[in-house]
Order: C-alpha cells, then structure tokens, then sequence
C-alpha cells in the first residue's frame, strides 16, 4: 500500500495536465465555437449539442461522487439516484413554483396539482419560493438523508452487497414514492413546463449557454473537492478501508466515520448534479431515479475508470454520449448494449477506459523500462 | 316408429299450446285488465303468438305487460326461450329492450339445473339480484335437490335476498334472519338498504317492526363474520406472498451463502422460466390432442427447472467463474446479464403473453362463508414447501448437500480436503437458478408472462435473503414469511408502496442489530 501511495504522485500529474487541457476545451473553446462561427460553419457547435454536453458533465459530477465511495473506498451504493433525484426535485420544485401563472391551466399552484384538485400549496412546497432555500435544499437534503441513512448503515457495519442490495432497496422504495401522487411531487410524469430561472427565459440559449458554464465551474469544483479528499490524510484512509477495512479497525481508526463522511459528500455531489440537470433538462420524473438509472450511475464510473477522478468524467460522458447516439439510432440495440458494457467493464477491463489507455500507452512505456506493476484498482478489487 | 315420433311431437307441442293457451286464460281472468284479443292456439306453439305476447311485453299498459310476463314466465322451458329469440329477430327496440329481462330471468332459471356447479351458482345469484319474486319457488325447489353445499348457499341467499327486497312484508323478517344466519355478503347492502328506508319512514316503521329487528340483528352478525373472514383471508394472502418470495429467494439464498455472490438475474432466470412453460404449453397446444392440454403444466414445472438451470450453467461458465471472489463485481456483471435477457426476451416474444392455467388450477375451494381460496395460490403455497423440503433433502441427506455445506462453512479447508470446490459452485449455481426457472413456472398462474416479470419481485426477494443471513435455510424461510405477511398486514392500513417503504425502514432497523442477517455464520470469519 504504501509503495502504492508513492506511485500516487506522478500519475496525479498526468491526470492533472489532462484535466487542465479538458478544463479549457469544456470552459472556453466549445461555448466560444457556440457563439462565434455562423450557425452554418463546420466549426460550429449547436445550442442542443451544449445543452448535451451540459447534461452530460452534470452527470459527470455525480460520477466524481460515487468513485469516491465505490472506487476509493470500495463501497457500491446502488441507490445514489435518489440523492440525485431529491436535488433535482428541489430545484425542479422551485422553477415550478416561478412559473406562476404562466402555466397551462393559469393557476398559481402547478399544473399537476391543479389537474389533481389540490386547492393549497403542500406546506413542504412553500420555502422553495426562494431561489436560496431550493439550491441550498438540493445539497443540504441529500447530505441529510445520507447523513441518517449512512449512519444507520455503518454504525451496524452493513457492508459490501448488503449495503448494495440496501440501497436498492432505497431506490426502489423512492421511486415507488415519488411516483404517487399524494405525495405531490407530480407522479409519474414529474416536474417539467418550467419557464424560467432567477428571471431568465430558459428558451434562450444565452440562459442555457450560462447554466452550461455554471456547471463545468461545478464540476471542477467539484474535482478539487475530490481530489483535496483523496490527496489528503483521509484519502489514504478511505483508500486502505477498500483494501483492508479490518486492518483499518485494527489500526485504530474508525472506518464508520470515514466511510459516513465520503458517503456524505458522495450524496452532496449527487445532490449538486441533480440540482444542475434539471433546468439544463428541462423535467424530472421518477423514472431518472429508481433502481436502474442508480446503476447506469455504476457503469459511468466502471467505465471510465475506478480510483480515478478523471475517469468518472470521462466514463459519465462517454457512457452518456454512446447512449444518445445509441437510443437515437438503434433504440433496441441501447439495452443489449448497456448489459454488455456491464459484463464487458466487469470482465475484460475492469481499470475501465482509463486504465485501458494507461495499459496501452504508460505501460507499455514503463515495460520497456522494468517498472510494471498493478494498477490500484484491480488489486484493491480483489482483497 | 317415425309416425310415432312425428305424432308424438306434435302431441307435445299441441299440450304445450294447451297448457299456455290455459295459463293465459287463467291469467287474463285473473286480471281486471281490459279483454285482450288472444290468439287462439289451438295447434303448436307458433312464433306468431309469442310475437304477440313480446308486443305485449312492450306494451305502456303495465297490467298488459305483467300478464303477459306472468304467462312467459310460467311457461318457460328452452323452447319457449328458442322461439322467443326468434319473437324479436326483426322487432323494435322497445320491444326487445322488454324482453331482455324475460330472457335472462328464463336462462337463469333453465342454468339453476345446469351440470356445472359454477353455472348453477352463478345463476342463483342472477336471480337473487333480479328482483323477480317469481324466482323464490324456483330457487327453492333447485336447492332443495342441490348436492353442492356451496351453491345450495347461493340458492337459499338469493331466495332470502328476493323476499327482502320484493317480498310481502310479513316474510320479511324471516327473510333477514336467514340472510343474517347464512352470513351472507351479498344481502348486506339490501339489509342496509332496508333498514334505512324502513327506518326513515314512520308508517312503514311500524309494519316492518319485527322485520327491522331481524335485519339489525342479521347486519351485525354478517359484519362480525366478515371482520372475521377479512383476518382470514389477509392471513391467507400473507402466506400466498410469502411462499412466492420463499420460492424466489431460496436459489438465491444458496447460492449467496455458497459463493458470497448475489445474482441480480435470478428475477431473469424465472422469466426464463416463465417463457419456458408458456412454449411448453403453446407445444402442447400445436401438437398434441386437446384433451391432453391440462397435462401442460406438469411437464412445465421439470421443463423450466431444466431449462432455467442450464442457463444458470452457461452464466456460471462464461461469466461468475471469473469474478471469484469479487462479489460487488459479480452483481454488476450479472446486472448486465439481466438487462441482456430482458432485452432479448422483449426483442423475441413481444412484450405480453400469457399462460392459460390448467382448468384443475383455475377456481378455488370456499372454505367458510367469504373465504375463497383461489387453487393457484394453494399450489404455489404447496410447490414451495415442496422446494423447501427437497432442499433440505438435498442438503443434509446427499452427498453434494455434504459438500456444498462444506464449502459453505469453509472453502479452503473443503479445497484441501479434496472437494471440487468449483464444480460444486457450478453446480449449485445451476441448482438455484433451477429454482428460479421453477418460481417462474409458478409465477404463470398468477400473472402474466413478460419480460419485466423477474423485476417485480425481486428487489423483495434480496431484501429476504439479507435479512435472513446465509447461515441457515430457516433464515429465509422465516424472512419470507415475515416480509410477506408483514406486507399483506400493512396493505391495508398503509397502502402498498408505503408498507414496503416501511418494511424497508423496518429491514434497516433489524440489521443495525444483525448486521449479517438473521443467522449469520458462526465462527471466526475473515474478510
């Protein structure tokens, strides 16, 4: 392990130049090419192509979080839509409530509720009149369901696939909740019609050019939230929670704690991405946070590469890219594709897309000079 | 011997024109209604004369129409029913709209002597919501004869039901203890229904006096019987669940203890399951004699065993035998199997078929007044202890039990003593996803056969094996008992989607206490 945490450091800094050079791509040069080149240039990028690529790296966020309970400290939360969901739901909640009566039926209460014969706005709604309230709600209500939830868990040392079938559990039941109606987040069809946000037309794609670059501040905020974590003290105990979790205990630290605090962050950064997708988006419904989108989350950061914080990006936005061409195209083909990935990821490149690349170019390098040796995510795999 | 035929049936036909020629007569002096101008039915029975009475059947006048209702309703016999239908072939709406409720009540009462128990049955409560008094005789000569306690039930009720609602007000107090000793749940809103129409009015009040007691007391009886009936049934639901998670999560349990290794595609492996028995049954159909038909489903059960088992063998060998060890991996990739078979299921069969259950599955036993438990329900209760048994045999009476409790216990020992630690992996994998090919097979007779149908159960199903820990058997079995009586206890009060989320809340509770599931493997274990 510890001739594992010296080989940390150049790799850090090879992962750093890359996330620098994404960094200037994501932040500068495609919302330039939006605006810029006339709308028929080659080198243009289309409102609906940025609007994707916003999509896709809020996910990214929410990727960064779960590797750095699945791929740093070895646990697999299969529930994290539902941390998603809830930010997504509380600022959903709060453009709702802007559109005033701008909306179909020109009520003051939204639609569904109209349309469901609720005659007063449920007393949970009201604090989400403030923009303040819903975006502080959509991180701090995950945090705090992690919070109790995760205590629960890990006080009692529920771990490994019982803390992944848990979890599961919890999607499921989320899902199954918010799909009602009575409890007024909308049913089966969600929160969707918005209008606009803090005044902006989210019609026009100077607002959503805005939201775009908020959100690749978030992530890389967000990235240096996690790599901070990991590069610190704590880091490397998560780390040696993955590989030895006893030993850990053995050692004098409490791996509860540990595992409570990344589960926190984890679940705030899911909170986060949720919180910048919906009005990217445009609606949310139950369906983007039950059992199955909870594990598509999974893949994003088996495929891009577990126990590396540019993995998950990488892995969140290609999986996410692949499955709008895919879906567009070959709409049967999606489902066969995404089981395979999960086998394939699992089976054949378990380092993900990450590691791959390292396979084929450092390794290859590093062979030729003696110095071969695991990667920290296949070993810490296998205990 | 044709003339005598020939004479015969004319014979009959003419003492059947006699006979109603006679009935009318009797009945239009019975009437003060004004004189009708009757057809004169000397010869058989013509269809003009029954056009002439459906016509009358219209009629504005309701002492015409009565007449000749009395005159249909007393004469009716399945001829009369064959001519009546040809009566209105060509008549106006109104005619045919009054004829309509002559016709029922005719059918209704040839069904009350009908073979099939379900067609008597099913005719004697027709009758009792007809409101025809003139089926009270019927309906009590037919339960008189009636060798089937349960449909004789239904004949007594509907009886009672018809004097309460049409009755002469003097046998209705009878009426009311009958329906209230007979517990009967059809005659509670017409007892209700009385009681307040006798209660709003004073002058009827005090007519209906003994009557309006009688039915008090029998509405309080029924409502006794049916809290009671309700426990019962809820309690029969609960097992009904119960065996069905039992079912479902047995394989998995094995295998989890075996191997440390959930299978997310065991909901899949009884969709195989479930396909398997329905293109045994659509064989069955397309190359075999109808009457060997019901057989099917005795061939489903091994047919799915075998298939859904050897789908397990082929998803050990490409896939789990490499993720030894690597339970989280494990469940992902087979996760991915899941979305691979569901697919491919969707892309093959469409989206919905069925199974046709076997006519000696389909129905149920009444065992007291309310409770009806379904056949299908009983089998799958009856399959799953029949599993559960096997298993234990399997276990600790076979050699390969021996083993696989071995390897379970402790695998590194069980390797260094010289068990084929990885061949007894493939082959209780196979085993269990047996088992899951069999819950699917049994799955049929309750729901429809579609590719989504492993996803339904089996998030609770995980929930049962991680609360019941992989030490015993007894942990699932207890678990799936408790989970699924506990979901049927609070489906009422909680609704179903806030019973599991509180089950689930209840779940969490419970490990924070065991943390490995009920029993947890003893011993010094390293991880």
């Amino acid at each position: 392990m510890i001739a594992e945490a010296a080989d940390e450091k150049p790799r850090d800094g090879g992962e750093g130049l890359t996330f620098w050079f994404l960094g200037l791509v994501l932040l500068i040069i495609l919302p330039a090419l939006n605006v810029l080149p006339s709308d028929d240039s080659w080198l243009h990028v289309s409102d609906f192509t940025l609007n994707r690529f916003g999509k896709f790296l809020a996910f990214a966020i929410l990727a960064l979080g779960l590797d750095l309970i699945w791929g740093y400290t070895g646990i697999l939360s299969l529930g994290h839509g539902v941390f998603f969901g809830i930010g997504a739901y509380c600022i959903g909640m709060h453009l709702m409530l802007t559109i005033g009566t701008e909306s179909v039926y020109g009520n003051d209460l939204p639609d569904f509720m109209v349309w469901n014969q609720v005659k007063e706005l449920p007393l949970f709604w009201k604090p989400f009149y403030s923009f303040s309230v819903a975006v502080l709600g959509a991180i701090l209500v995950p945090v705090f369901c992690a919070l109790i939830f995760g205590f629960l868990a890990f006080r009692s040392r529920i771990k490994g696939v019982y803390f992944a079938i848990i979890t599961q559990a919890v999607a499921l039941s989320a899902w199954l909740v918010f799909n009602r109606n009575e409890t007024n987040l909308g049913g089966t069809n969600g929160l969707t019609d918005f209008k606009q946000i803090l005044g902006f037309r989210l019609s026009e794609s100077g607002t959503q050019r805005a939201l775009y670059v908020i959100t690749v501040l978030a992530l890389g905020g967000a990235y240096f939230l996690c790599r901070w974590i990991i590069q610190s003290r704590a880091g490397k105990v998560l780390v040696a929670i993955r590989d030895s979790e006893q030993r850990v205990f053995f050692s004098g630290y409490s791996p509860a704690t540990y595992k409570l605090f990344v589960f926190v962050v984890s679940a705030g950064l899911a909170g986060l991405a949720g919180m910048l997708y919906v009005p990217q988006v445009g609606i949310i419904t139950p369906g983007q946070i039950g059992v199955l989108p909870s594990l598509e989350m999974v893949i994003w950061v088996a495929v891009g590469g577990r126990g590396t914080l540019i993995g998950a990006i990488i892995g969140a936005v290609g999986v996410n890219f692949g499955r709008s061409i895919l879906t567009n195209y070959f709409p049967e083909l999606w489902p066969f594709f995404l089981g395979g990935l999960f086998i394939a990821v699992v089976l054949i490149f378990p380092d993900g897309l990450v590691g791959l690349m390292r396979r084929l170019t450092i390794g290859s390098v590093r062979k030729t000079l003696g110095l071969e040796k695991p990667s920290a995510a296949s070993e810490g795999a296998q205990p | 011997m044709k003339d005598r035929l020939g004479i015969g049936a004319i014979a009959g036909v003419a003492a059947l024109a006699l006979f109603v020629w006679g009935e009318f007569a009797r009945a239009v002096e019975a009437s003060a209604a004004p004189v009708l101008s009757v057809p004169s039915i000397a010869g058989p029975l013509a269809l003009a004369d029954v056009r002439a009475l459906t016509e009358r059947l219209a009629s504005d006048d309701p002492a015409v129409h009565d007449q000749a209702f009395r005159i249909i309703i007393q004469t009716g016999d399945a001829r009369f029913l064959v001519l009546l239908d040809e009566a209105v072939v060509d008549a106006d709406r109104a005619t045919r709209v009054a004829v309509k409720p002559v016709k029922d009540l005719l059918k209704n009462k040839l069904k009350l002597a009908s073979e099939t128990d379900d067609a008597r049955r099913s005719a004697a409560a027709d009758l009792g919501t007809s409101r025809q008094l003139s089926a009270v005789p019927w309906l009590e000569q037919a339960a008189a004869n009636e060798p089937n306690r349960w449909v004789r039930y239904a004949m007594e009720e509907s009886a009672a039901l018809l004097q309460l609602t049409v009755g002469e007000t003097v046998l209705k107090a009878r009426a009311a203890t009958i329906l209230g000793e007979l517990q009967s749940q059809n005659g509670l809103p017409a007892l209700k229904e009385f009681v307040q129409q006798a209660a709003s009015d004073p002058v009827s009040r005090e007519a209906n006096q003994p009557a309006l007691r009688a039915a008090q007391g029998a509405i309080e009886q029924i409502e006794l019987w049916s809290t009671w009936a309700n426990v019962f049934e809820t309690v029969f639901r609960g097992i009904s669940l119960s065996s069905i998670l039992l079912i479902m999560s047995v394989g998995l349990a094995i295998v989890f203890g075996l191997m440390g290794v959930i299978n997310m595609a065991h909901g899949e492996l009884m969709m195989v399951g479930a396909y398997a028995t329905f293109v045994t049954q659509e064989l069955f159909k397309a190359f075999l004699p109808p009457n060997l038909f019901d057989a099917y489903f005795l061939v489903a059960l091994p047919v799915s065993f075998l298939v859904a088992g050897i789908c397990g063998l082929i998803l050990e060998a490409t896939v789990i035998r490499f993720l030894y060890g690597r339970p989280l991996e494990t469940m992902l990739a087979t996760w991915g199997v899941s979305l691979v078979l569901i697919q491919s299921a969707r892309v093959y069969f469409g989206d919905l078929t069925a199974v046709t259950a076997p006519a000696w599955l389909s129905g149920g036993a009444q065992v007291m007044v309310g409770v009806y438990l379904p056949y299908n329900r009983l089998f799958i209760i009856g399959l799953s202890v029949l599993c559960v048994t096997g298993i234990y045999v399997l276990l600790f009476r076979s050699n390969l039990g021996l083993r696989v409790r071995a390897v379970t216990q402790n695998r590194n020992m069980s390797a260094c003593l010289g068990i084929p630690t990885r061949k007894v992996d493939a082959y209780t994998f196979a085993f269990g996803s047996g088992l899951a090919g069999l819950a699917g097979c049994a799955l049929t007779l309750v729901g429809n056969v579609e590719p989504g149908l492993g996803q339904n159960y089996i998030v609770d199903s995980f929930m049962v094996v991680v609360t019941g820990g992989v030490g015993k058997l007894a942990g699932t079995i207890v678990a799936a008992l408790g989970i699924g009586s506990l979901n049927k206890f609070l489906e009422p009060s909680f609704g179903a989607v806030y019973g599991k989320v509180f089950i689930l809340v209840l779940v969490i509770l419970f490990l924070q206490r065991r943390p490995s599931g009920l029993y947890a493997l003893k011993g010094r274990q390293v991880d």
